[in-house]
């Protein structure tokens, strides 16, 4: 064998030991780190690559998870069963209860999405907590202003980005020094895709809540999405409720995610299903990402994710 | 399947955005809802052909002035590989981001338009490219369609160009003529380049060596965080956790920890949670020493006969990167590795003219975008690399300690 097949490294090895160096860096630079976890499959797999980065140690930070209240339960049955397997401290805080202490305003509508609100909780849960950085499992493929986010992103203390104020981030060194009132948001899994995910649940085999795979659920169609029914939407007389196989492809709030008619029921039939797919994972599955082109962009100018 | 990171260089004239475009379109990875999108925003266009520059644009004032202001990355994957775009503007005003951009990348597409040869663009990408050390160039003559797909032109542009890379040193440089617009030769090959018999320039990425760039005997491993569980059963266990940047670990090595200077033997390797017999670059690993001695954040764990040079004094080519001007005597975080260190900037030797590689001894002063080769004096010793030998640990950050803005690159001498 010659050495350099043998010391040759896989891409999924590659973005596994960027990712845990950034999670170390995480934890070597900063005094209050999080995890952000939601029970979705990307901050699952951070989970996998920090148990990697830590054990036999225990994780330098807590898992943070922002409840909307109108999560999948299916999601946070799988929230609460992995924190108590892998014994982490895991913190929920409900947006329910800041829309109270704080008299905010409900959204309303068809599908009230409470995703712009979830940054009011995140911002108070951060200072409540005095956390100097949050992991968190976006990606750079996900949409086109995430794509120029650094790994390392540096928030003001309402939790804006200013695109434009970017720092320079060269070769493997993350500048993390901040002011009092700043925080940093850590992507460890930036350089990853849709598709590397789901290869490397597969390679590792990560479990992962029901609903991604194939089931049977009662939905409306709304603009060529099946949208699930759930206390959380208001059905109106016109909707016409139907019982299909779908799954999802990302997981969400009810109100703003949709899902995908599939008859995939393992891994191997989800990645030959988003191989063969032409769509993209947000464009398929996010409601809110389509009401207008700078819409991801607008939302981390004022403190989202 | 591996990796190949590469950067294109470019402006919006030499169609760098519709390169990329491209070769995501042709290789099947942009997807429908995205082409919808973009179908969309070319409507407002002229010509109601599909802008695929619009693809890579993503903040609303690049959308809007139809310029690229930041490095954005793109990815996609063919059977063979993975690939990480750095799409980097290619103005003299955006060097920063194209240095940036360079930092990390096995490979960089110098784009030339073929109606206007080597110009002063392109001598300074490619200046940049070899300043960064980027081991491998496609030099893409662009816009072949508009030059009749003429051999003779091409070939005088790779002749041009050929000076350049000699002089710059630039080993492995490869020519091929395309038209992005067009789609000739980025994935398919064309029928109007007879002449050409070369790859095509998605082959030639897939081609690419890349695994011989990973320095496999100068082992080196900055410590990130130290792993002590605390445990009953593990009550003794110290494992330093960190990035391989370069070498081969293995089991019962003898290392030294710098810049202490305290040597040891490993005890034990582990990588992604698993004990190991040895691990290499550019794996994350935990390592255990048989030695019960003080190391933390920032000591470098050291193998193989190659040591680093441990000084406080190091000669760096510095990229300015920050509105503030660099002041001579002015002190500043520098981030190499895993260490933060206090350091001054003590001497400016001279400014290197990024277009014609010319030094100014007597520099004004330097601001946003210039190089110049500068003295850094730092508070304490430092273990560090020629930048030119090993990328990973040759490389540092200057960080203002006032605003904590990153505000220089250091590859030192």
């Amino acid at each position: 064998m010659s050495t350099s097949i043998k010391y040759q490294l896989d891409y999924l090895d590659q973005l596994e030991s960027e990712a845990i160096h950034i999670l170390r860096e995480v934890a070597g630079q900063f005094e209050r780190p999080a995890l952000l976890f939601s029970g979705g499959k990307d901050s699952i797999t951070l989970v996998y690559l920090a148990l990697k980065a830590f054990r036999p140690g225990k994780f330098p930070f807590p898992l943070v998870h922002i409840d909307t209240g109108h999560n999948f339960p299916e999601a946070l049955d799988f929230r609460d069963q992995l924190a108590a397997r892998i014994g982490e401290r895991l913190i929920v805080r409900k947006v329910e209860d800041t829309i109270k202490t704080r008299h905010l305003t409900e959204p309303t509508g068809k599908f009230a999405s409470r995703n712009a609100l979830q940054t009011y909780t995140l911002l108070d849960t951060i200072e409540e907590f005095g956390f100097d950085a949050c992991i968190g499992g976006a990606r750079r493929d996900e949409e086109k202003a995430r794509a120029k986010e650094r790994i390392f992103s540096v928030r003001d203390e309402f939790g804006g980005w200013d695109p434009k104020r970017q720092r320079p981030e060269l070769w493997n060194i993350y500048n993390g020094k901040i002011k009092k009132g700043e925080n940093v948001r850590a992507f460890p899994i930036s350089n990853w895709t849709e598709l590397d995910i789901w290869n490397y649940i597969r390679r590792e085999k990560i479990d992962l809540p029901s609903i991604y795979f194939s089931h049977e659920r009662e939905v409306i169609g709304y603009e060529g999405q099946w949208v699930a029914v759930s206390p959380f939407i208001r059905l109106d007389p016109s909707d016409q409720v139907e019982t299909k196989k779908v799954r999802y492809r990302t997981v969400g709030d009810m109100t703003c995610t949709a899902a995908v008619e599939s008859i995939a029921t393992g891994i191997d039939d989800i990645i030959r299903e988003i191989t063969a797919t032409r769509t993209s994972e947000r464009g398929e599955t996010r409601i809110d990402d389509k009401v207008s082109e700078a819409a991801m962009e607008d939302r981390k100018k004022n403190g989202y994710f | 399947m591996d990796l190949l990171r590469f950067i294109t260089a470019g402006s919006v004239d030499d169609g760098k955005s519709t390169l990329i475009g491209r070769l995501l379109y042709d290789s099947k990875s942009i997807l429908a809802d995205q082409l919808e999108a973009l179908e969309k925003q070319s409507r407002n266009k002229e010509d109601g052909e599909i802008d695929l520059a619009l693809l890579t644009d993503g903040l609303r004032a690049e959308r809007e002035q139809g310029i690229t202001i930041d490095v954005a990355y793109k990815y996609f994957s063919t059977p063979k590989r993975k690939f990480i775009i750095a799409d980097a503007p290619g103005h003299i005003q955006y060097t920063r981001n194209m240095v940036t951009g360079a930092s990390n990348a096995n490979l960089i597409i110098i784009l030339v338009d073929a109606r206007h040869g080597v110009v002063e663009q392109t001598r300074r990408h490619s200046i940049i490219a070899s300043l960064l050390n980027i081991p491998h160039v496609v030099v893409a003559i662009n816009k072949m369609d508009l030059v009749d797909y003429s051999e003779d032109i091409y070939n005088n542009i790779a002749i041009d160009y050929a000076e350049i890379a000699k002089t710059l040193g630039l080993r492995d440089v490869v020519y091929l003529p395309i038209s992005a617009l067009k789609g000739d030769n980025i994935v398919e090959k064309s029928d109007k380049l007879p002449w050409y018999d070369g790859p095509t320039l998605l082959k030639l990425l897939e081609n690419t060596e890349v695994e011989k760039d990973v320095n496999l005997t100068h082992g080196r491993l900055p410590v990130q965080y130290v792993i002590r569980p605390q445990t009953d059963e593990l009550h003794d266990y110290r494992g330093y956790a960190g990035k391989i940047l370069s070498g081969i670990y293995r089991k019962g090595d003898t290392v030294t920890i710098l810049p202490a200077g305290f040597t040891s033997r490993i005890k034990s390797i582990e990588t992604g949670g698993r004990e190991v017999e040895e691990a290499f670059a550019p794996l994350s690993a935990v390592i255990q020493l048989e030695d019960d001695i003080d190391i933390s954040r920032g000591d470098l764990i050291v193998t193989g006969e190659h040591q680093p040079r441990v000084d406080q004094e190091l000669d760096v080519l510095l990229c300015w990167m920050d509105t503030k001007p660099l002041i001579r005597g002015n002190k500043y975080l520098l981030q190499l590795g895993s260490r933060v260190i206090r350091a001054v900037v003590k001497e400016i030797e001279y400014q290197l003219d990024v277009n014609t590689l010319e030094k100014n001894t007597e520099p004004g002063q330097v601001g946003l975008n210039d190089i110049v080769k500068a003295t850094i004096r730092t508070a304490s010793p430092l273990p560090f690399d020629s930048y030119k030998e090993l990328r990973a640990s040759g490389g540092a950050v200057l960080i203002d300690e006032t605003s904590y803005v990153t505000v220089g690159a250091c590859m030192i001498q």
